[in-house]
């Protein structure tokens, strides 16, 4: 326990999203128990009362208690983040092993189509799949949406990690004495590649999340759900800042940002745990 | 040597134009919708009377928009009108085309991401370069966290807190819009200035978030790039320090910067759509918007191929242009 106070004090960016985290995950928690999140649906409290004793956050235009919404929807927003990070890390680590350990042409495939997927911007993309969908989403599959992109960045930057450990002296000693191939990956590489994949699964949590409000607050979300995304959407939609109703998108703001940096430092923090040379540069 | 190199990457370009019409065409027919009859339903439910010869309706409109033809026929003959850029009408706009609306807003956001790419990318860079420069002087050093924080927050959030501070509780800066309502836009200086004025929020937002991206990437080249040998022989040859820093390390170190770009052009137009949203800036963003809100398909289809092709346009541009910057890079076969 010692060790792990003294490792972050010498890594202070991963204190620093710790913590940010930390901070988010104790005002869901405890919220839940404070406070009725039935209160986040339309037509439960007066509109438009500014930040007081009974509602800390304020209401908005519709009568949704903010402090309500901020409970409920941030774990919401959490979960397609994580869905979708989960999946692309996941499909993106298959195909990347897949690519860089078989090499040949599935390799020039797989790579091929990451890097075009890359240079294409994503969230247009996303809007055209989601403006196909028929009816009104769901956050689930809002996170499937989401995921059917969120693989191509992981797939590019796992498969060059691979390709510098199959050269490695444990590895080939590994493919003399007669281990299969897919033996190699799990027990040799994988072990190794760890921190690494850690630290892309942060990344791609984030700009899962990042996609997914890019895409709500342009209307395209789960309608009645409170994801902060579709509340940015009803301040854009209320016009709430020429209004001059601060309260409105500031409580999304202020979560959006705890979100954003949190997971940013988180990925610094892991990225000097994976790659101790950026220790000092930093 | 390098007309092989060029002709492939065009080729990759061409895969981008004919993935993205693909898209287009097959994406809204997996999901099985159905524009005509949908249409006419809910034309029929807005009149309040039940339309009898609905289905006799729908088979002559399909027959006149082609629907009743096999899908391969229909996909070449969209194919053919995608090469010939002809995108049809705007459903809400009728009878204004896909291309008219688009070619206006194409303007306003190639001014704005053009300018603050240019901008950030030159001032980002050369802060970077700085920051990990020994000579550099003692406070720069405290550009780093902030500049750290801004980059990690979407331009458009960055957007709203800026919005509220200079344009809704200090009104320096107009809140809204691309030029004053009812101006007429014009090229005399009082409509420039006042098309200025409304573009520096936009642009600001985007120019703080993305220059600590940029910054970040050149200083990790450059603590590389001043590890070289090449560099302590520069030094040890006794060449002024400024020579040392231009020449020889930030020469080197902002190649890579040039690929990341290329990379990064469609993270940054994501982005930019939605500042666009915010600030409801008369660009391709909040084009797309409105689109999305009045459910206008082929606006939404056109927007979203012509945006791809422009970009996989100018990565394709970058690329050809890149053994220029970089002489080891031949693309020769070796």
């Amino acid at each position: 326990m010692r060790g792990l106070g003294r490792y972050l004090r010498r890594n202070p960016s991963l204190l620093v999203g710790i913590g940010l985290l930390t901070a988010l995950a104790l005002f869901i928690g405890v919220g839940h128990f404070l406070v009725d999140t039935e209160d986040a649906r339309a037509l439960s409290v007066r509109p438009l009362r500014p930040p007081s004793w009974t509602y800390p956050f304020g209401t908005d235009r519709q009568g949704r208690d903010l402090l309500a919404v901020m409970v409920a929807g941030t774990p919401l927003t959490l979960r397609i983040g994580f869905i979708a990070g989960f999946l692309g890390v996941g499909i993106g680590t298959v195909l990347a092993f897949v690519a860089a350990y078989y090499g040949g042409l599935l390799d020039t495939v797989i790579r091929g189509i990451a890097d075009i997927g890359l240079t294409v911007p994503g969230l247009l993309v996303l809007i055209i799949i989601a403006v196909s969908i028929k009816g009104s989403l769901t956050v689930n599959q809002m996170a499937l949406i989401v995921a059917s992109l969120a693989w191509l960045n992981p797939t590019r930057t796992i498969r060059s990690q691979v390709l510098t450990l199959r050269e490695r002296g444990y590895v080939e000693i590994a493919r003399m004495s007669g281990m299969s191939g897919p033996a190699i990956i799990f027990f040799e590489m994988m072990p190794n590649l760890l921190p690494y994949l850690a630290a892309t699964l942060v990344n791609a949590v984030s700009s899962a999340i990042l996609a997914s409000i890019g895409l709500e607050v342009l209307g395209l979300g789960p309608i009645d759900a409170p994801t902060l995304g579709m509340t940015l959407y009803w301040v854009n939609f209320n016009a709430a800042m020429i209004n001059g109703w601060w309260w409105w998108w500031t409580a999304p703001t202020v979560v959006i940002l705890m979100v954003f940096l949190g997971l940013f430092f988180l990925t610094v923090g892991l990225d000097e745990i994976a790659n101790p040379r950026l220790r000092g540069s930093a | 040597m390098t007309a092989l190199h060029i002709f492939r990457r065009f080729g990759v370009f061409l895969l981008i134009v004919w993935l993205a019409a693909s898209l287009n065409f097959f994406l809204p027919r997996l999901s099985g919708q159905d524009p005509v009859r949908t249409k006419l339903l809910a034309q029929a439910s807005l009149g309040g009377y039940v339309q009898g010869g609905i289905e006799d309706m729908v088979k002559i409109y399909e027959q006149r928009f082609g629907l009743d033809r096999p899908l391969w026929r229909q996909y070449v003959s969209y194919l053919n009108d995608t090469a010939h850029l002809d995108f049809n009408y705007s459903i809400a706009n009728y009878p204004r085309t896909v291309n008219e609306l688009i070619g206006e807003a194409i303007p306003w956001t190639l001014a704005l991401l053009g300018t603050t790419t240019l901008v950030s990318f030159t001032i980002g860079t050369l802060l970077g370069a700085l920051l990990a420069w020994p000579g550099a002087p003692r406070w720069m050093a405290w550009f780093m966290p902030p500049l750290w924080a801004l980059h990690a927050i979407p331009f458009f959030l960055l957007g709203l807190i800026l919005m509220y501070l200079l344009a809704f509780q200090v009104p320096l800066l107009p809140i809204f819009g691309g030029y004053s309502p009812g101006a007429t836009p014009s090229l005399s200086w009082g409509f420039i200035g006042d098309v200025l004025s409304h573009a520096i929020l936009p642009a600001l937002s985007i120019i703080l978030v993305s220059t600590g991206g940029w910054a970040l990437g050149m200083r990790g080249m450059m603590v590389t790039t001043m590890g070289e040998d090449y560099v302590t022989f520069a030094e040890a040859k006794g060449l002024a320090r400024s020579t040392v820093f231009l020449s020889y390390c930030l020469r080197n170190a902002i190649l890579p910067q040039v690929t990341a770009l290329a990379l990064a052009l469609g993270q940054i137009l994501s982005g930019a759509v939605l500042v666009e949203v915010i600030f409801g800036y008369p660009g391709i963003g909040a084009l797309l918007f409105q689109a999305i809100r009045e459910n206008d398909h082929f606006l939404i289809q056109g927007i979203v191929f012509t945006v791809i092709v422009a970009l996989g346009f100018a990565t394709f541009v970058l690329d050809v242009i890149y053994p220029w910057l970089d002489p080891r890079i031949s693309y020769r076969r070796s």
